[in-house]
């Protein structure tokens, strides 16, 4: 199969300049949205970038939506027509995005702590502002930081990286140009166990090539997994600043010992 | 023709660049200094769970205690809770609480409190007129809506919890009750400690009402003298959908006090009523008009003052 763009040249560069195994800038951005929002969160893959709102737990809309014994978690997708090269309007009941919604939420409603809020609901509402490859990848782990941020219980982070392969080598976190042309898998991880809460694949990969992609693609995850802590981290110690710095006197130390 | 400014957060930009090697060898403690504060993560293991016992916003997993939101540790004893640094309102029995009806169900209505769930407020939970200790009638119970309707704001206090973690609130003394002459402030619950009193009073001849979960009640002040006495509880003027005649220089006062209270939540200020006041001062100590304090560096200004105070 030909293409006008090297995938890979003799160098072991990439299309966008990357190496074989380099991801691609990651920018998160924790700040409000100015939406109301419990929780939100703005994640740059390189050129994907994705913005995600979380609300809850809250009130549930519709009643008979609800379960006596957990949350509702509701997820809904929305893709920018200016977000793809060409403009292309699609509506709330496109096919693809409902498929990218019900993997979403299959993906999170296992990672959630949902039993402790019994008749609510979750509203995780997903905003596509520019595609350039990884989408689910950047859906998965937008959301999981806009869970972080509005304190909603999760058994661990979710970090989710894709990965491909151009004739034997592979690579990872893929460009869309790169998607394209190349077998691609995105590989969903939960740090702390090692569990594998999501494959994905809608090409043809030999077989023999699967093992090592995919072992790549999750420890790809893990460096993944660092970026976000960190900004979860910092964003966390900046609002403990604030709210410490009147008044009251620090707390975080064990009271045990001294009565 | 308008001008249109809204908050600017401080940028969190963590840009990363050029992950050659995936295979990373890294001790995660070593990379985060703690500085005095224990903050964890979900996902993060915090000690063995045989010594420790496992409280609020952590779970058990292989004999290990396991942080489940982002916020900082507390260790009391023998017990390890993660406290979140952001979550809606829990609520607590006596707790002090702004409310919007949202239903009218029969007996009950239903309050939207910021909280997971509706609030619940009984008939049998107001004050009903004709005197406080009056008995319900049938005839109260279908006309519910003259006391309380959808879209009504009022004060009331939690009573007790239903099974399921709802709120029932009561309203049953004179200073709780419907709420008019002024402007709600929605802001995160954290900012709001526990207070001896939440009903605050400014110089201005402006009420605030700080609700624990979040909603501030601003509004003109009531004399004393004015408020209604035991004897006569007169239900016209408590539940009057009416406003009284709110003149300019109170209005911009209530304006001043919301945007001065929207500056300090954006910036996570805790809103104590030392603060408020300390900021109200400022204020008037400053040139401009009531909407310039929302434009960036005066809220910078005002921060900078409050914290050099606290």
């Amino acid at each position: 199969m030909s293409s006008r763009i090297e995938i890979l040249n003799a160098g072991g560069y990439r299309s966008d300049g990357r190496r074989q195994y380099e991801l691609r800038t990651i920018s998160i951005d924790l700040s409000p949205q100015g939406s109301g929002a419990d929780g939100s969160a703005s994640l740059m893959h390189g050129l994907t970038q994705v913005n995600v709102c979380v609300f809850g737990p809250r009130e549930a809309k519709m009643r008979s939506q609800t379960y006596h014994d957990r949350a509702n978690v509701n997820i809904e997708v929305a893709i920018a027509a200016f977000s793809a090269s060409e403009r292309r309007k699609r509506g709330r009941g496109d096919k693809r995005i409902l498929e990218l919604s019900q993997t979403l939420k299959s993906t999170f409603e296992p990672v959630i702590q949902t039993t402790l809020y019994p008749r609510s609901q979750i509203d995780i509402y997903i905003q596509v502002l520019q595609q350039d490859g990884g989408l689910l990848q950047a859906c998965i782990n937008a959301t999981t930081l806009a869970l972080a941020n509005a304190g909603i219980p999760l058994y661990d982070f979710v970090c989710a990286v894709t990965g491909g392969v151009h004739s034997t080598s592979p690579l990872l976190d893929l460009t869309l140009l790169e998607e394209n042309d190349l077998p691609n898998v995105t590989v969903a991880v939960m740090p702390r166990s090692g569990k594998v809460t999501v494959v994905s694949m809608e090409t043809r990969l030999h077989v023999d090539r699967f093992e090592e992609i995919f072992r790549l693609a999750g420890e790809a995850s893990k460096v993944i997994h660092v970026e976000m802590k960190k900004a979860v981290r910092d964003r966390t110690e900046q609002l403990v600043a604030s709210m410490q710095s009147v008044g009251r006197p620090p707390t975080g130390v064990d009271v045990g010992d001294e009565y | 023709m308008f001008e249109f400014t809204s908050f600017r957060q401080p940028a969190d930009d963590y840009v990363v660049n050029n992950f050659e090697d995936i295979v990373m060898d890294v001790d995660d403690e070593d990379f985060f200094e703690t500085d005095g504060m224990n903050l964890t993560w979900p996902g993060k293991s915090l000690t063995s769970a045989q010594e420790y016992m496992r409280g609020h916003g952590t779970y058990v997993d292989n004999e290990e205690v396991i942080a489940s939101v982002s916020g900082l540790v507390e260790r009391v004893n023998k017990l390890i809770t993660v406290r979140a640094v952001r979550t809606r309102y829990n609520p607590e029995v006596g707790d002090l609480v702004v409310g919007r009806i949202t239903e009218v169900q029969p007996r009950r209505w239903k309050v939207d409190g910021n909280s997971r769930q509706d609030a619940v407020l009984m008939l049998s939970s107001v004050n009903l007129p004709g005197g406080v200790q009056r008995r319900k009638v049938e005839s109260d119970e279908l006309q519910m809506r003259s006391f309380f309707e959808e879209g009504d704001l009022l004060v009331a206090e939690v009573q007790a919890f239903f099974g399921d973690g709802t709120m029932s609130l009561h309203t049953r003394s004179l200073s709780y009750g419907k709420l008019r002459n002024g402007q709600l402030v929605t802001v995160p619950p954290i900012l709001i400690r526990r207070l001896k009193s939440h009903f605050i009073s400014l110089p201005c001849g402006v009420d605030l009402i700080l609700g624990l979960n979040g909603y501030i009640w601003v509004s003109k002040h009531i004399k004393e003298n004015e408020r209604e006495g035991e004897e006569a509880f007169d239900a016209e003027a408590v539940y009057s959908n009416r406003n009284d005649v709110i003149d300019d220089s109170t209005r911009l006062a209530i304006s001043r006090v919301t945007n001065l209270i929207n500056v300090l939540a954006s910036r996570s200020i805790p809103l104590t009523d030392t603060v408020l006041l300390d900021a109200y001062d400022w204020s008037l100590e400053q040139e401009g008009d009531v909407k310039d304090l929302l434009q960036e560096d005066a809220g910078d200004a005002l921060v900078a003052t409050i914290l050099a105070k606290g």
